[in-house]
């Protein structure tokens, strides 16, 4: 990471309205939410991460050139408008005949050629301050496999494979310890997009995308696919835990361990095993190895379940069993058709888990 | 010149069987039939795409709605988008333009009547395609199917393993006929323009309407064969194992993305230019003062329409291009603005120093001015590509294209409903009526599309069929969903006002805004002839000079 770009000077100028405009869509975004949820607002102008943070800086500059542009042209439009209205006394007269001027045309063409010119450049170098950062020692890699519908998160330095829950270390900026993430997807066109965190890209099959993030605060931040693929797009949601450098690496101790193994579900474990269940989930250490649904190991480490959309509970978890789509419909999840005695025995498996 | 016509026919007609009447309707190759046909068609659509967009829009009232299934909510977003871009506005502006370039040229038909007529069946019969998917895309067990693929139908969601059934193809095959029927009238509209005009109107006298239809033609069949090339691979993907999006067998999903944007994005400026058309026509007359800078209107479209044809990538800031081609379709989408920009000022100088009357059709463009400013100024932020990576694909981008498409295109049309619907008719519309819908109407826009950049800057996706509370987006979206009520009305103002100016409106006469162009010098409505002997003109503003001969204009051109 290169330090963080200067201000441009032009942001410095039209500072006041840029703060103006931003203060009001900060207000209006934030007035009508509760306040101890507003952490959870995904809200592009409360960037948390360098990549995010540039966006930020520069739709400051982009906000202030348009908003002044926006003045100053409506003010015009208004003038006319009420100015050159049609009186009440009117002697019926056509008012003199303008046919245009070439020195009016001239400044409304060459003023806006300036400024498209200053945007682009302030535009070019932010472009190319996130897009072609290079990778600082202590990156952290991951890969991220998107599928309909949920998110697949594999760690190969750390030999840990996760779903939907994305652990990250914090990266203070003396030390950077960004996670730069390749994208790749399974089936259909998917995006990542953590708005607090770094601006969209998108996973699409048969290509390799990469985007970064180094946040600056831990904690949870939320996002979701933000490109359509399919019938569940909406509850492809996204949560990238931002952890403490010693959390993190504790995390990472725990999600290498192989899967747990309690005696008191065996029973859940041989129906889970005898059973369609393994075709698409893995668990590590047990027979099974499939990859079209999350891995499993350490699925009660997990707060949420089908990509972040109910809550890990008991409760969830049986459901989603017995019926994914009560919870999600149209996962590609199939209804296991288990009686109540083998669904309790997997549930009470899966809760071993980790 | 204006006394000229003969009133004949309207009276004969009228007393023969309905059977008949509509026979007529249904061989016609008169364009200013096949213009309100164009235009009946597309506000039949308008209704229906405006009903898929109230489910929506109620779907996502409050967080976690259970109104329609996420199945339900995919098709009603696809068929939206598809049904609005082209069986909605592309057709009505057509309507339009086929209905008023040989009258504003001063000719008696468009160059290729009979061609004419098959462009207005085809796009008719592709608009029935699209919607036979309702009842046969699955086969009838399946009914109630339809594309839910989005209207840029990205791949591989179209591919057969995605999508099963028939929805898509009906889908491609409707997009396929419909397209070809634009690109004939394309050609039409550009042989019309470059051939037929009226002796005297040499290309520098042409009403603005009829150049910047000359434009859009160009660029329809610059755009719009891409896109049909693009339809027939997906179908040879599907049905003949092709592999050009297949992206399970190596094709390319990216390909896609650009054929179709190639198509879209000149789209957009398709859809625009003609609104633009409609607002330089009706700002001068109802300024009571003649467009602006002509030339540099005239200059700024054809720069637009070849500036336009570089940008399409500006949709694909988040596939993942290089730096290079990100900052390359940056600067060419900002550049779009200058020419835009001038014109948006060109208005406002012809309306500066004249007088302006509020009639209805007036206070439609005002409307258009305001809000296509803001459209631009939002379309700027978007192209700064890294603003794009958080802007792209959210409520915002949902709400800068409809601040184009309704704030901008729809207002200049339904300002064109009013002007030229006293010519078409012969009847005057209700100005109350006309007011009552445009205060409605414009509450119902600012409501729904000003509040629906809130959610888009909060981190919300376009196309999620329901989202959790907690996020901030609940009030935005239930703002969102008022305002299109309000909306709603306003339609059902314009329609009764249509319905009831159509039986019981006083008699237009054949110049009620005291106009300047040759549409306005023969009767209301004009004959099949259009005019008794062809116009002679000698400047932009033939009427003018009848009407001043003491100051005509080409004094002065």
């Amino acid at each position: 990471m290169k330090g963080k770009d200067k201000v441009p000077g032009m942001t410095r100028k039209l500072a006041p309205l840029a703060l103006l405009i931003a203060g009001f869509l900060l207000v209006a975004s934030l007035c009508f939410g509760a306040p101890e949820s507003r952490a959870q607002i995904p809200n592009i102008f409360r960037p948390e991460s360098t990549p995010a943070d540039s966006i930020f800086r520069l739709s400051l500059l982009v906000l202030a050139v348009t908003g002044l542009i926006f003045l100053i042209v409506f003010g015009l439009l208004v003038y006319s408008v009420v100015k050159y209205r049609r009186r009440g006394a009117d002697d019926g007269r056509e008012p003199p005949q303008v046919y245009g001027s070439n020195q009016v045309e001239l400044a409304w063409t060459v003023i806006p050629v300036l400024i498209v010119l200053v945007l682009f450049l302030a535009t070019a170098r932010v472009i190319h301050s996130i897009q072609d950062a290079p990778e600082p020692r202590g990156t952290i890699r991951v890969i991220a496999i998107g599928h309909q519908f949920w998110w697949e998160f594999r760690y190969p330095a750390l030999g840990v494979v996760t779903a939907n829950e994305l652990h990250v270390p914090v990266s203070d900026p003396s030390h950077p310890s960004p996670t730069f993430l390749t994208l790749l997807s399974a089936d259909t066109d998917h995006s990542f997009w953590v708005p607090r965190l770094a601006g969209k890209t998108d996973l699409i099959p048969n290509r390799v995308n990469h985007t970064w993030i180094d946040p600056h605060e831990t904690g949870l931040y939320l996002g979701q696919c933000a490109q359509y693929c399919g019938t569940q797009h909406a509850k492809m949601l996204l949560r990238v835990y931002v952890d403490s450098q010693e959390q993190f690496e504790e995390w990472i101790e725990k999600q290498r361990m192989p899967a747990a193994t309690d005696s008191g579900a065996e029973e859940g474990r041989r129906i889970f095993e005898s059973t369609a269940c393994v075709n698409c989930h893995a668990v590590s250490g047990a027979v099974t190895d499939g990859r079209f649904g999350p891995d499993l190991t350490h699925l009660m480490s997990r707060n949420t379940i089908a990509s972040g959309a109910a809550p890990n509970t008991r409760e969830n978890l049986r459901t989603w069993i017995r019926n994914p789509d009560a919870i999600k419909p149209g996962s590609l999840m199939p209804a296991m058709q288990l009686n109540d005695h083998d669904l309790d025995a997997v549930t009470a498996y899966l809760e071993t888990l980790r | 010149m204006a006394s000229e016509t003969i009133a004949l026919g309207v009276v004969d007609q009228d007393r023969r069987p309905i059977s008949e009447r509509l026979h007529d309707w249904v061989v016609t190759v008169d364009h200013k039939k096949l213009g309100i046909l164009y235009i009946l068609y597309a506000l039949l659509f308008l209704v229906i795409g405006g009903i898929e967009a109230t489910i929506m829009r109620i779907q996502l009232i409050v967080p976690n709605n259970h109104f329609v299934s996420p199945e339900v909510f995919n098709r009603m977003f696809t068929m939206h988008g598809t049904t609005m871009i082209f069986f909605v506005v592309m057709p009505i502006l057509f309507g339009f333009g086929t209905y008023l370039v040989p009258l504003m040229i001063g000719t008696r038909d468009m160059a290729f009547p009979r061609l004419n007529a098959l462009s207005f069946w085809l796009t008719a019969f592709g608009g029935l395609l699209l919607y036979y998917s309702f009842i046969g895309g699955n086969g009838l067990y399946g009914a109630g199917n339809a594309p839910d693929v989005g209207w840029f139908a990205y791949a591989p969601l179209t591919s057969r393993a995605f999508s099963r059934g028939h929805s898509t193809d009906f889908w491609t095959l409707g997009l396929l006929v419909s397209g070809i029927g634009t690109i004939g009238t394309a050609v039409n509209f550009i042989t019309t323009i470059l051939c037929m005009r009226c002796p005297g109107m040499t290309l520098g006298k042409m009403p603005l309407l009829a150049w910047l239809n000359l434009v859009m033609a160009g660029m329809v069949i610059l755009a719009v064969s891409p896109l049909t090339a693009a339809q027939i691979m997906l179908s040879i993907d599907r049905y003949t194992g092709g592999h050009f999006f297949d992206t399970q067998a190596g094709g390319s999903a990216v390909l896609w993305m650009h054929f179709f944007w190639i198509f879209g994005h000149p789209e957009v400026y398709v859809l625009v230019i003609p609104a633009f058309a409609f607002a330089s026509e009706i700002i001068p007359v109802f300024s009571r003062k003649p467009i602006f800078g002509y030339p540099v209107m005239v200059a700024a479209t054809v720069c637009i329409g070849f500036v336009s044809l570089s940008v399409w990538a500006h949709h694909m800031f988040t596939v993942g291009m290089s730096s290079y081609a990100n900052s390359f379709f940056t600067i060419t989408t900002m550049a779009v603005g200058v020419p835009t920009g001038i014109k948006i000022f060109n208005w406002i100088g012809t309306m500066w120093g004249g007088k302006i009357q509020f009639r209805a059709p007036m206070l439609f463009c005002i409307g258009f001015l305001f809000q296509f400013l803001i459209a631009g100024l939002t379309g700027i932020m978007l192209a700064a590509s890294p603003f794009n990576w958080q802007l792209g694909n959210s409520y915002f981008v949902v709400a800068h294209f409809h601040y184009v498409i309704v704030g901008g295109i729809l207002f200049t049309l339904f300002g064109a409903f009013y002007y030229w619907f006293p010519k078409m008719s012969g009847r005057m519309y209700s100005e109350t009526l006309a007011k009552w819908h445009f205060w409605l109407f414009l509450i119902g826009f600012h409501l729904t599309f000003d509040f629906m950049h809130i959610p888009g800057m909060l981190g919300m996706p376009r196309r999620i069929y329901t989202y959790e509370p907690g996020r901030g987006w609940d009030i935005w979206n239930l703002i969102v969903t008022i305002g299109v009520f309000f909306q709603i009305a306003g339609v059902v103002v314009f329609v009764g006002n249509l319905l009831w100016s159509l039986c019981k409106g006083e008699t237009a006469g054949g110049d009620p805004w005291d106009a300047w162009t040759l549409e306005w010098s023969t009767t209301s409505p004009p004959p099949e002839y259009n005019f008794a002997t062809i116009p002679v003109v000698e400047s932009r503003r033939p009427l003018w000079d009848i009407k001043h001969p003491e100051d005509p204009d080409w004094k002065y051109e």
